[in-house]
C-alpha cells in the first residue's frame, strides 16, 4: 500500500511544508481497522493483520540491515502490514505473515533505478493468489455504507495535497468509472448497475491507497495518466471478460513493469517521501 | 416438506426468480423451508437454486414453487454457454427439499441441570425439522433469434436460443406464446451483448401425463464457464414487490461469497424464551426481516456453511452421495446411497454454503457475482432454548438459582426484542404465560 524510502541513498535535507502523508495513511487505515472491528466487519480479523504488520516490520528491519540502510523507517513496512490484514484474507494465519514477508522482500529485490517496481501489499496478494488456494480478497465485503465517509476521508487527504500523486487516484477513478459507464451504454443497463459498481469500498481503498502509492506510480504527471487508463482498461478487460477477480490487483501488478517505460519515455524527477519538492537526484 | 405438500404443482419445482417465468401465469409460491413445523410455509416469493461448483464447472439448479396450469408454465434463464443435451436434467425435488432442511435455521434445545447437583447437560437435537431422449435441431427463423438446439428433457421441452437483438427475441417469444413483462427487453438485451444464450423451457403436458409425477421437478443445467453468478435480473423485471432467493452452494474448498454485494452471517447461537419453539418459522421470518431491513437489503445472508461431511445437530438425515451427486456435486467420487462422510483427514470434499437473498431492481440492480474461499469456518443460523431446572432440590445453589431466573428469563426476552423486533410487552406478556416470569418474587 505505501511506498518506502529510496535505498541506500543520502537523504535529502528536510523541509516539510505539509505533513508526511504516510502518517495520513495511517490515520485513515487505522480506522479502517477500528472500523472494522467494532463497527462494520470488513472480514479482517486481529491475529491476521498482527501477523502482517510483525511481518512487515522485521522483514524491512532485517533488509534494512542486509542493505546498510542508514536510517530505519518503520512507518511504510507498518503501513503494507495493516494494508494486508484490511484486503488479504487466508484461512490460515502464517500467510498473511508469508504476505508481510513477500511484500517488503519485493521492495528491496525488485527494484529499478532505486524505485521499487510493485505495490509491496499489491504484489504480495497477487503473488499468493496465484501460488496458494488458501487466499482469497472480499471485494463485496466493504459493503456500500462506508462509501461516503470513506469517500469524504480521503478526498480530505488528496485536499490536503499532502499525497503528492493524488492525480493517479483521480485518473484511474474517472477512467474506471468511465468504462463502467460506457459498458452500462453499451448493453443498455440503468444507470443503477454502473453506480452500484462504483460504490464499492474496495474500489476506494484501491484508488486511493494502492495505484496511488506515490513510489510505485510514473514519475511524469502523463504517465501517471496513461498507467491509470491502463490499469483500467486491464481491469475492465480481466473483469468482464476473463472474469478474473480481483481484476483491479492483478491488472495493476500486471502493468507495473511497464512503469520503468513510462519513465523512460517520459522522464520526470523521481518522487521521495522525505522531501516533499520531488528530487532528481540518481537514484 | 410433508408428502400432501408435494402434491400437484404445489411443491413442485418450477423455475425460479433468477429465471423469468414468462408465461401467463405469475409463479412464485414457494415451499419454504420448515423447521419447527414441518408444513409452515415462511417466505413467499421465493426460489431455490442449488450450485455445485467444481472449478470452472457449474451445474445449476433451479427450483421454485408453481401454482397454475402447467401449460402456461415457462421459463427462461440467461446461459453462458451453448448446452448439449447431455448437461440437462431434472432432479428429485425430495433432494432439494432433503439439502434445504439440512441447512435450514435450527432450533436447539438444553435443559438446565439440577442446581444441587453436578451440572449434566443434556442437548436434544432440533425439531426435524429421467426418463430422456434427445432430439437436437438446428433452425433459424427472421426474428434473428437462433435456436441451437432443441430437446425433450422428461416433462419439458427445451430450447437452447441465441439471438443477435432483443427485439427480435421478444418478438419470437410473444409469438411462440410466451408473455413477455414489460421491461424485459432491455435485461435481455444487456444479456444478448454479453455472449449469453438462452435456456427456454416449457412443460410438455402428454409427456407429463406419460410420467404420471404429477408434479414438475427441478430442472438442472450444467455448463463449463468461468462466470459464477445467478443471473437475477430478469426475475426483478415487473416484479411484485421484492423476491427471496435461496441459494445452497457445494463446493470443494470452503464456504462462497458475493464479490459485487455484502455477504453477512444471519444473527445465531443466542437464547430465545421457550415459547419461540411454538412459532420458531414467525420468528426466524422476523428475524431473517431485521436483518434484511439492517443491512438495507443490499446484503446476502449467511443461514449455513459447514462441511458436508458432518452436522452437529443435525437438522435432518444427512444427504447421501447420491443425492450429492443428483444435485451437481460429482466430484465426491462415489454415487451410492450411503450417507456422504468425510473421506479424508482435515474435511471431506464437499462443503455446503446456504445463502438466502431477499432482492428488488433497486437493491439488488446487477447479477450476483460469487467467489468460493477457503474459509472452512463452520457456522448455523442456530437459536437457543434453555429449559430452567424445575426440581425440588433445596440448597443453597437452588435458592440462587431460582434466584437468578428472572433475570435470565428478561435477558432472553431483550435478546428476542433485538432479534424480531418485536415489543417487549408482547414478549414478556407471553413469557409470563409459559411459566417464564420476568418479575423477581
Amino acid at each position: 500500500m505505501s511506498g518506502e524510502a529510496a535505498i541506500g541513498q543520502q537523504m535529502p535535507p528536510r523541509r516539510r511544508p505539509v505533513p508526511d502523508p504516510r502518517h495520513l495513511q495511517m490515520v485513515a487505515l487505522i480506522s479502517l481497522l477500528a472500523v472494522n472491528f467494532w463497527m462494520i466487519d470488513f472480514g479482517a480479523r486481529p491475529a491476521p493483520t498482527l501477523a502482517a504488520i510483525g511481518a512487515s516490520l522485521l522483514t524491512q528491519i532485517v533488509c534494512a540491515s542486509l542493505a546498510g540502510l542508514q536510517q530505519l523507517d518503520l512507518r511504510s513496512p507498518f503501513l503494507t502490514g495493516m494494508s494486508l490484514g484490511l484486503l488479504l484474507r487466508a484461512d490460515v494465519v502464517w500467510l498473511h505473515a508469508a504476505a508481510g514477508v513477500i511484500a517488503i522482500g519485493s521492495k528491496f529485490l525488485i527494484r529499478h533505478r532505486g524505485k521499487h517496481v510493485f505495490n509491496p501489499s499489491g504484489f504480495a496478494i497477487v503473488v499468493l493468489l496465484l501460488a496458494s488456494s488458501h487466499v482469497w480478497v472480499s471485494p463485496g465485503q466493504w459493503g456500500t455504507e462506508i462509501w461516503f465517509a470513506a469517500l469524504t476521508a480521503l478526498l480530505a487527504i488528496v485536499v490536503l495535497g499532502a499525497a503528492r500523486r493524488a492525480d493517479i487516484a483521480i485518473f484511474f477513478f474517472v477512467s474506471h468509472a468511465a468504462l463502467l459507464l460506457v459498458r452500462a451504454w453499451w448493453l443498455g443497463d440503468p444507470m443503477a448497475i454502473p453506480l452500484h459498481q462504483l460504490q464499492s469500498g474496495s474500489l476506494l481503498i484501491f484508488t486511493f491507497f494502492m495505484i496511488s502509492d506515490p513510489r510505485t506510480t510514473p514519475d511524469s504527471m502523463c504517465g501517471r495518466l496513461l498507467f491509470a487508463i491502463a490499469v483500467a482498461l486491464l481491469a475492465h478487460y480481466l473483469a468482464f471478460f476473463m472474469q478474473m477477480r480481483p481484476a483491479l490487483y492483478f491488472a495493476l501488478i500486471a502493468l507495473s513493469p511497464a512503469m520503468i517505460l513510462l519513465d523512460r519515455m517520459i522522464p520526470a524527477p523521481q518522487f521521495t517521501w522525505n522531501d516533499p519538492a520531488p528530487q532528481g537526484a540518481p537514484k | 416438506m410433508t408428502s400432501s405438500a408435494l402434491r400437484v404443482l404445489k411443491s413442485g419445482v418450477a423455475a425460479m426468480a433468477i429465471v423469468s417465468q414468462l408465461a401467463t401465469a405469475p409463479a412464485h409460491a414457494f415451499c419454504g423451508f420448515y423447521v419447527a413445523q414441518a408444513d409452515a410455509k415462511l417466505f413467499n416469493n421465493t426460489s431455490k437454486v442449488v450450485l455445485a461448483r467444481d472449478g470452472d464447472q457449474t451445474a445449476i439448479t433451479m427450483a421454485s414453487d408453481f401454482e397454475g396450469d402447467v401449460k402456461e408454465f415457462a421459463v427462461v434463464v440467461p446461459v453462458p454457454t451453448f448446452i448439449e443435451r447431455k448437461q440437462i436434467g431434472v432432479v428429485d425435488p425430495k433432494t432439494i427439499d432433503h439439502l434445504d432442511r439440512y441447512t435450514a435455521p435450527r432450533l436447539v434445545e438444553y435443559h438446565d441441570p439440577d442446581p444441587c447437583t453436578p451440572p449434566l447437560p443434556m442437548m436434544a437435537g432440533p425439531p426435524s425439522g429421467g426418463m430422456q431422449h434427445v432430439t437436437s435441431t438446428l433452425q433459424k427463423r427472421d426474428y434473428g433469434v437462433t435456436i441451437e438446439a432443441s430437446y425433450d428433457v422428461a416433462e419439458y421441452d427445451v430450447l437452447i436460443l441465441s439471438a443477435r437483438e432483443s427485439d427480435g427475441l421478444v418478438n419470437w417469444l410473444v409469438d411462440n406464446k410466451y408473455k413477455i413483462p414489460e421491461g424485459a427487453e432491455s435485461v435481455l438485451g444487456s444479456y444478448i451483448k454479453q455472449g449469453m444464450r438462452f435456456f427456454v423451457a416449457k412443460v410438455n403436458v402428454d409427456r407429463m401425463k406419460d410420467i404420471g409425477n404429477g408434479y414438475l421437478r427441478p430442472l438442472q443445467v450444467r455448463y463449463q464457464s468461468a462466470k459464477f453468478m445467478v443471473p437475477l435480473r430478469l426475475g426483478t423485471v415487473n416484479a411484485r414487490g421484492p423476491q427471496d432467493l435461496i441459494i445452497y452452494a457445494l463446493t470443494k474448498k470452503g464456504r462462497i461469497e458475493s464479490t459485487n454485494y455484502k455477504t453477512v452471517k444471519i444473527p445465531s447461537d443466542v437464547d430465545v424464551p421457550l415459547y419461540v419453539a411454538n412459532e420458531f418459522g414467525p420468528f426466524y421470518k422476523a428475524v431473517f426481516e431485521r436483518a434484511v431491513a439492517r443491512e438495507n437489503m443490499r446484503a446476502v445472508f449467511i443461514e449455513y456453511a459447514w462441511d458436508m461431511g458432518w452436522c452437529d445437530p443435525c437438522a435432518a438425515d444427512p444427504l447421501s452421495n447420491k443425492e450429492l451427486v443428483e444435485v451437481g456435486a460429482r466430484w465426491i467420487g462415489s454415487d451410492d446411497d450411503k450417507a456422504f462422510r468425510s473421506s479424508r483427514p482435515g474435511g471431506s470434499n464437499a462443503y455446503v454454503t446456504r445463502l438466502h437473498v431477499r432482492y428488488d431492481a433497486v437493491s439488488f440492480p446487477e447479477d450476483i457475482v460469487f467467489l468460493e474461499t477457503s474459509d472452512r469456518n463452520n457456522f448455523q443460523g442456530r437459536y437457543v432454548l434453555r429449559h430452567p431446572w424445575r426440581g425440588t432440590g433445596i440448597c443453597e445453589a437452588a435458592t440462587a438459582y431460582i434466584k437468578a431466573l428472572p433475570a435470565r428469563f428478561a435477558e432472553r426476552a431483550k435478546n428476542l426484542e433485538n432479534l424480531t423486533g418485536w415489543s417487549h410487552e408482547a414478549i414478556a406478556a407471553r413469557m409470563e404465560k409459559g411459566g417464564q416470569s420476568l418479575q423477581v418474587k
